[in-house]
């Protein structure tokens, strides 16, 4: 291991956190720490996991798209983030592609995500 | 008072997570066996300066007069050497080892390096011009510069003219990264931001020239002899507290032993024994 991948993986290790096996497609409910002038309070914000990228190491990030008030949000997240509180998965999407962009172009019924039914954890 | 810099060799970039929710982007820099290899000094040089080596070299690939000048200072031959003027004050012997407490966290300093080669580049590339239109007759010459001057007269292009060139491979410094961690044992730097030149190039790394030297920088440098020192220091101070603590209780356990026999000893001699027994205990306290 490089010393690079090695000083990323103590960092993952020091920060000790609980990533729940997710992909895109996978609804979830994302616990986002956000400080208002001296308090803190978590923010949740749930919507369909659109992509991951960069792999699950420190630069690992993921983007969640839901629709607010009727217009489409998406935010990008980092994996490793010391802001996330807790990352849950709601539901379990049967989806073809990695990156779920074309949901972008869809509203309604034609964005739908079909649910897995039997979900296995990958070893 | 100018200390000496170190030479690094860059490993790569990463980024940092802070506890308020904060990434730092910063630069790997590590400092292998980096040792003084000889001292330029006002009578011999007419300046002052310490030569830095880094990196191991294999020995049949240093050529022999570089052979003679390792031998010389008895280091191992060296991969990179660098000098750095130092204030005559600052001059470190030859042979001492320097370590990443050299900086410590959030001082700032200046890296240089030699950039990333891009060849022969062209203007849009190389000095951020323009270049043409996309269209309305522009054939051809869509990144190309302008014109590069007037007519008759001057009749000839003004010396340093932005045109096309070679571009990179030359040394470059970053002015002001903060050092954001050190970690002595694997002597690695972590700057904030980028650094000049390839991952595995070296660079040499110094106090920052446009902010004032911080008060705790260590002079003339961080040395490994230092440390093992200044460990080996603590250590005999902690054993010799230990020891200490260890007569210290020892002394109150006999102390209080003799003033339980005492105590005893004196009730099994008087029959008041109350009395008796308080007055031995305040005699032995």
């Amino acid at each position: 291991m490089d010393l690079i991948a090695q000083l990323e993986a103590e960092q993952v290790a020091a920060l000790g956190k609980e990533i729940p096996d997710f992909k895109p497609g996978d609804t979830i409910r994302v616990g986002f720490k956000v400080t208002e002038g001296t308090r803190t309070r978590v923010q949740n914000y749930e919507g369909v996991c659109i992509s991951r990228k960069h792999g699950s190491g420190i630069a690992g990030s993921f983007t969640v798209r839901k629709i607010s008030f009727g217009e489409g949000v998406e935010r990008v997240f980092p994996l490793h983030s010391t802001n996330i509180d807790s990352i849950t998965v709601v539901r379990r999407g049967r989806v073809r592609r990695a990156k779920l962009y074309y949901l972008r172009a869809r509203r309604g019924k034609s964005a739908r995500i079909a649910e897995v039914a039997n979900y296995k954890a990958k070893e | 008072m100018l200390r000496s810099g170190v030479i690094a060799k860059k490993v790569g970039m990463t980024r940092l997570f802070m506890e308020d929710g904060r990434q730092i982007p910063v630069t790997v820099l590590q400092l292998e066996n980096l040792q003084v290899v000889a001292q330029r000094t006002v009578e011999k040089d007419g300046y002052t300066a310490v030569q830095l080596g880094a990196g191991a070299a294999k020995v049949k690939r240093v050529s022999k007069a570089m052979r003679g000048h390792f031998s010389a200072a008895s280091v191992e031959p060296k991969r990179k050497v660098a000098e750095f003027r130092v204030a005559p004050e600052n001059m470190i012997p030859v042979g001492e080892e320097i370590i990443a407490a050299h900086y410590f966290e959030g001082q700032f300093v200046d890296v240089s390096g030699t950039s990333i080669g891009k060849g022969f580049a062209g203007v849009m590339k190389r000095h951020n011009f323009g270049g043409l239109r996309a269209s309305h007759g522009v054939s051809v010459s869509h990144r190309s510069h302008g014109s590069v001057g007037q007519c008759q007269d001057p009749g000839r292009i003004f010396k340093g003219k932005k045109m096309a060139g070679h571009m990179g491979s030359a040394r470059v410094t970053t002015q002001n990264l903060q050092v954001v961690k050190t970690d002595i044992d694997r002597g690695l730097i972590l700057v904030k931001g980028a650094v000049p030149g390839n991952k595995g190039g070296w660079v040499t790394i110094k106090d920052a020239v446009k902010k004032a030297v911080p008060e705790n920088v260590i002079y003339p440098a961080a040395l490994k002899s230092a440390a093992a020192a200044a460990r080996q220091a603590a250590d005999e101070a902690a054993a010799q507290a230990a020891a200490e603590e260890a007569a210290a209780a020892k002394a109150a356990a006999e102390a209080e032993q003799a003033a339980l026999d005492a105590a005893e000893a004196e009730a099994a001699n008087a029959t008041p024994a109350d009395d008796a027994a308080e007055g031995g205990e305040n005699n032995e306290g």
